[in-house]
């Protein structure tokens, strides 16, 4: 913007930068101060002395979910759930989407599949549907059941038909010239060429595999087959004392319930603080990957 | 090439399409999947005999569009604010904060939520004590759930709803604030004059693709936040098909509920695509 400094002007910026100062702070202090409690010693925690700061400093409540071996079986069954439906979505994502980018004159029923797939995101069967297939194809209770059901996803199939779009024709012309069929032009010239929308896409499906928690809790009938998060909404959101041994409710005695749920929400937000500068740096220009088009 | 999406997709969503015949049966998962009993209605008159249904409906729409008013009211002004600002570090700092919570799940948040919002010792309740405000039971009191709800979303959401407002004001042709100056437009006419208008297309588009959103109140967010003393204030459609349905194993009627959700969702959606498909030439493919 263009205008002279005035009085006006100044004040208002004074008070902007305060007000946005105010508003970020209150974004971060409710994680400060669960870092806070999950550092704290118990009696603090107890006699609510813990604000922002840690009060005697104690790293038990970490070491106690790091001994905890249901969640290690959690995580690994998260990691496992990462790798392996992050690989088959996007090897599904770009494989739907590069004939669906062609243009009518290269794959005249184009428009017949983009609404097959489209009408999904329109319209579904809902919860008790899907979940009485998965029990008749008996994936439950298999680490399957997390993977296989959201394989094509659609909104990621269509940022990425959208991304393949914008290469010019005659990349894969040229290709077709000297020999290459469609395979090949698609793994070594479009995939190479859209690595800044294939990175957008993948770190979209990590997120979307760690965060994921409700099909764990439906699809999972033992509860060793957990993963991360279905297992945190288990023991931080309806937290039973019946369900502990007596040797872990004497070691919890000396532990505060709020420390260790603090401890194993910090543990499990990590890895997305670890893929945070990558996901700030790719998701606007997903955003915009999405809606730029004509 | 399309052969294994095209078979993925016709297995896990459209034959669950065709399972919504459970809707019109007397459905007993013991007797397998052809051999149940077709009750025509009776299921849909079931739910509308429901002394709470309509309590449901009305919580959903009422958290629903209140969170649809927020989500655009918030990031809105906050972007207008933040493109105030001409520090860039400042200005980088901010959404890198602001934008964080959208990456946690509502586990995590819910987690961080419960803790912070504790009648007793909660932290929120420790701070407004100091200007003697009694404490309050954010998630325990039908008069206060569906607020909770709205800011706690609001928190989560804001933060990336700003960056593509941000985005939508830094494509605005800078020519148009010099000629503003030029004729004497201070600052806050510039805002209105030329920030907002450069705005409206974005605006008006999300507010179009919210339509399809009314019947979304957030299950993630709520199934980990109620319990059973709010259900008057915050049970919303999805959270009563999941405890018709998983819990208290009434298939039928449970799948009845859904259907019509995703019934009028359908017909929501479809209309809010239209219209931005021919008044704004919005197109997803």
């Amino acid at each position: 913007m263009y205008t002279t400094e005035t009085r006006g002007s100044r004040i208002f910026k004074v008070f902007n930068m305060i007000f946005l100062t105010c508003v970020s702070a209150a974004c971060l202090i409710p994680f400060i101060h669960i870092l806070a409690l999950s550092l704290s010693d118990n009696a603090a925690v107890m006699a609510g002395q813990v604000k922002l700061w840690p009060v005697r400093w104690t790293v038990e409540p970490y070491l106690y979910v790091l001994e905890k071996q249901p969640f290690w079986r959690a995580f690994g069954i998260t990691i496992q759930r990462v790798v392996l439906g992050t690989l088959l979505n996007m090897f599904l994502v770009i494989l739907l989407a590069y004939p669906l980018s062609k243009g009518k004159h290269k794959f005249s029923k184009r428009m017949l599949y983009v609404w097959f797939f489209f009408l999904t995101m329109l319209f579904n069967g809902g919860l008790i549907p899907s979940y009485i297939l998965m029990k008749e194809l008996g994936l439950m209770d298999t680490i399957w059941v997390l993977i296989l059901p959201g394989a094509v996803n659609i909104f990621n199939l269509l940022l990425m038909l959208n991304f393949f779009r914008q290469i010019p024709d005659e990349m894969e012309d040229a290709a077709n010239i000297d020999g290459a069929g469609h395979w090949r032009t698609l793994w070594q010239i479009y995939v190479p060429m859209s690595t800044p929308a294939i990175a957008t896409i993948a770190l979209f499906f990590i997120v979307g595999h760690w965060n994921a928690w409700f099909d764990g809790l439906i699809y999972m009938n033992r509860a060793s087959n957990y993963p991360l998060q279905s297992y945190l909404q288990t023991v931080v959101l309806q937290f039973n004392f019946q369900t502990m041994s007596p040797t872990e409710a004497e070691r919890l005695a000396r532990l505060n319930d709020r420390s260790i749920k603090g401890a194993q929400m910090i543990v499990a937000a990590i890895p997305i603080l670890v893929v945070y500068p990558f996901l700030q740096k790719y998701f606007v220009s997903g955003i915009r990957l999405g809606s730029v088009k004509g | 090439m399309l052969l294994p999406g095209v078979a993925f997709v016709l297995l896990f969503a459209y034959v669950p399409m065709g399972g919504v015949s459970i809707a019109f049966q007397n459905f007993l998962p013991l007797r397998g999947l052809f051999n149940q009993d077709w009750n025509g209605l009776e299921n849909f008159r079931y739910i509308f005999s429901m002394p709470n249904i309509w309590q449901v409906v009305w919580n959903t729409l009422f958290i629903a569009v209140m969170k649809i008013i927020a989500g655009l009211v918030v990031p809105i002004t906050f972007a207008l604010l933040l493109n105030e600002v001409k520090n860039v570090v400042f200005k980088r700092t901010t959404q890198t904060i602001i934008y964080f919570p959208y990456f946690l799940s509502w586990i995590i948040l819910g987690g961080i939520l419960i803790d912070i919002l504790s009648p007793s010792s909660g932290i929120v309740n420790q701070f407004l004590g100091l200007f003697g405000v009694s404490p309050i039971y954010f998630l325990g009191e039908n008069s206060w759930f569906p607020f909770t709800m709205v800011a706690s979303d609001v928190w989560k959401t804001f933060g990336f709803s700003t960056i593509i407002y941000l985005a939508a004001i830094t494509s605005i042709d800078p020519s148009l604030y010099e000629a503003a100056a030029v004729d004497g437009a201070g600052r806050w006419k510039q805002t209105w004059h030329i920030t907002l208008p450069g705005m409206q297309m974005i605006i008006v588009l999300l507010m179009v693709l919210s339509l399809g959103n009314v019947l979304d109140a957030g299950f993630d967010q709520i199934f980990n936040l109620y319990s059973p003393q709010v259900y008057a204030s915050g049970d919303i459609i999805d959270t009563m098909v999941y405890r018709m349905g998983l819990q208290q194993a009434q298939f039928g009627p449970s799948t009845a509920v859904g259907l019509l959700k995703s019934l009028v969702s359908f017909i929501l959606i479809s209309t809010s695509y239209l219209i931005a498909y021919r008044v704004f030439n919005y197109r997803l493919f």
